[in-house]
């Protein structure tokens, strides 16, 4: 029932080609339509209608997109590097597209020729090849911006670099977390074992849930993050001599971390494909077949495979990266820029020390449980939510006492203060 | 297959090593440079190293590589220079050290060495496939990292601290009324 049948190499090559042909089709389709989501939620934020007019709704207004920029003249500057300005925008987009093939996207599917994973790779590395791909990514934004020649652009490059290497630290220790709760750095058994805890990592992990996003919204240059574009500043930064279809590679690129970052952020905090309250999803590959879990002697419980489940499961996981895509978003049209110095702030007296040490206490309290034989389940994940739930609440309260990031009047009160002049009128600490 | 692929990451590796001392700019160079790394990446990819792979990538050609090219940035030095290479005493002597090295490692990797624990290429495989099913691929690392060898490993986290503590003191203007 719960045996696993192989498949053969023949239909293994077939089935990756199909998996890979897939899920690359319906990336770009989502970024196609994450575009056009923008636009039409921006306009819904700030009371507008947004691009209706191309299709119902505006439905079409991606292909108009897509075909107007690829018959624009494309501009070369006179005085650019031209062998990296070409290169620039094909080393942004490399990393952005591949990055996604190690998440697992639904159940296994049972098919007559053997049961198939619904990931198109599960590289034994899993997260450390998102990681390691996506760090690559800043190549291409910096030497875009170099080679325009244009000081604006090469501003808008380094600051990216300098951005990206910064909140690479605090990404990579948040998902060090969640690396010790799994105990392993693949995905598929990231999934797996939070269907084990019986509760999503975004409650006994809540903290590295904190600063992974905003690691995630800084690793994607997107606001309030969007330092190396800054309009105000500079232009649009590293992108600001590129036209036609090499800008759009650059917007796709984005529009790729964005679809992956948010894949990532349901997986490893929430479930992935799992369905919430019910374990006749759950499934892992163990030894020789597809088990559910343990039984009270240990012996594991074989699980069985159906088309039903798989479906349930995309579905699952669609709406969670679904509702990331959309935070996405909604954060970017709520908040407002950053400035620079707040920005590397954050990163290296924040959250690089926050997550070290949040990495240090959900280690202790992983050694106590395992200490005093918890079983792994939902007394484990309960203790650990209890703390993680003090620490973050802790670390909120930290972050807003007015400094990290303080109203510009606030500021000014407190240096009055000290000076010995009155607060000024409409200071609400005063008032209230 | 692996054959093909291991002949090309290492033409990759070869090419992009010799494009590092030969490339006129040094942006070119440092591009060579991650393409020799991310070539010896797959590489180890090859031989089932995955997790070196991982962390080649992440490190080298994700980080270090990246912090040259913004200090090559900031000084402005991207421009086209003529090339440091002189065909000097120099070049021979480092050839003739070139050429011993090569020679030692021919000597090293097919000489008859049973004892050795490349002596069963294929048991030693097998060993290591049972310990990545077992640990996971990072753990096959990590394990022997943190317990046997880990007085090694904290003393050279320690070399990096006081590398970086000399660093930090070069860096600092030697008169601090200087300084400003």
């Amino acid at each position: 029932m719960g045996e696993m049948q192989e498949l053969s190499t023949f239909w293994f090559v077939t089935v990756a080609a199909v998996k890979v042909v897939a899920v690359f089709t319906v990336v770009m389709g989502v970024v196609a339509y994450m575009t056009l989501a923008e636009r039409r939620v921006s306009a819904f934020i700030q009371d507008r209608l947004g691009p209706n007019r191309v299709g119902p709704f505006g439905l079409l207004q991606p292909i108009a997109d897509g075909i107007k920029n690829i018959i624009k003249e494309e501009t070369m500057p006179g005085t650019a590097a031209k062998f990296y300005f070409v290169l620039g925008p094909a080393l942004a987009i490399m990393p952005a597209v591949v990055t996604i093939a190690v998440i697992p996207f639904a159940a296994p599917l049972p098919t007559p020729v053997g049961t198939v994973d619904m990931v198109v790779a599960d590289v034994p590395i899993g997260i450390l090849y998102i990681l390691a791909l996506s760090s690559l990514a800043v190549y291409g934004i910096v030497l875009s911006g170099w080679a325009s020649n244009n000081k604006y652009a090469f501003l808008g490059g380094l600051r990216a670099s300098a951005q990206m290497i910064s909140y690479e630290v605090a990404l990579g220790l948040s998902v060090i977390a969640v690396l010790l709760l799994v105990g392993n750095v693949t995905l598929t058994e990231t999934v797996w074992k939070q269907q084990q805890l019986g509760m999503w990592f975004v409650f006994p992990l809540s903290l590295a849930f904190v600063f992974f996003l905003i690691s995630a919204l800084a690793e994607t240059n997107r606001l309030p993050f969007d330092m190396p574009e800054a309009e105000s500043e500079l232009i649009t930064g590293y992108h600001t001599e590129y036209s036609a279809m090499k800008f759009s590679m650059f917007f796709i690129a984005e529009y790729a971390h964005v679809v992956t970052a948010s894949a990532l952020l349901a997986t490893l905090f929430f479930g992935g494909w799992d369905i919430p309250f019910w374990t006749g999803d759950d499934m892992f590959r163990h030894e020789s077949g597809w088990i559910r879990g343990f039984d009270e002697a240990g012996a594991p419980i074989p699980a069985t495979p159906s088309v039903l489940i798989t479906l349930l499961t995309l579905g699952a996981f669609c709406a969670k990266t679904g509702f990331f895509l959309l935070l996405y978003i909604w954060i970017r049209w709520t908040l407002p820029r950053f400035r620079y110095d707040q920005v590397m702030h954050l990163g290296w007296k924040v959250l690089l020390p926050g997550a070290l040490g949040y990495v240090m206490l959900v280690a202790g309290t992983m050694l106590v449980l395992d200490q005093l034989e918890v079983p792994f389940g939902p007394v484990y994940g309960g203790v650990l939510t209890a703390v993680s739930g003090v620490t973050t609440l802790a670390f909120l309260l930290f972050v807003d006492r007015d400094r990290v990031i303080a109203g510009a009047h606030r500021k000014r009160n407190l240096a009055r203060r000290r000076a010995g002049l009155p607060a000024e009128a409409g200071d609400p600490a005063v008032s209230s | 297959m692996t054959e093909i692929l291991f002949v090309l990451f290492a033409v990759v590796a070869t090419g992009g090593a010799i494009g590092v001392v030969t490339g006129r700019s040094p942006v070119a160079s440092l591009l060579f440079m991650v393409a020799t790394l991310a070539s010896l990446a797959g590489i180890f990819v090859l031989f089932e190293a995955h997790f070196l792979a991982a962390i080649q990538v992440l490190v080298y050609a994700g980080a270090i590589m990246v912090l040259f090219l913004f200090v090559i940035m900031l000084l402005n030095l991207g421009h086209d220079y003529r090339a440091d290479l002189k065909f000097g005493a120099w070049f021979l002597l480092s050839l003739v050290v070139v050429g011993l090295t090569a020679g030692v490692l021919v000597q090293g990797l097919t000489g008859t060495d049973e004892a050795g624990p490349r002596g069963d290429g294929a048991a030693v495989a097998a060993a290591l496939d049972a310990a990545v099913a077992e640990k996971g691929a990072v753990g096959v690392i990590a394990d022997p990292l943190f317990t046997d060898y880990v007085v090694a490993f904290e003393l050279m986290g320690l070399l990096l601290l006081v590398a970086i503590v000399a660093a930090v003191v070069l860096a600092k203007p030697r008169n601090p009324e200087a300084g400003e």
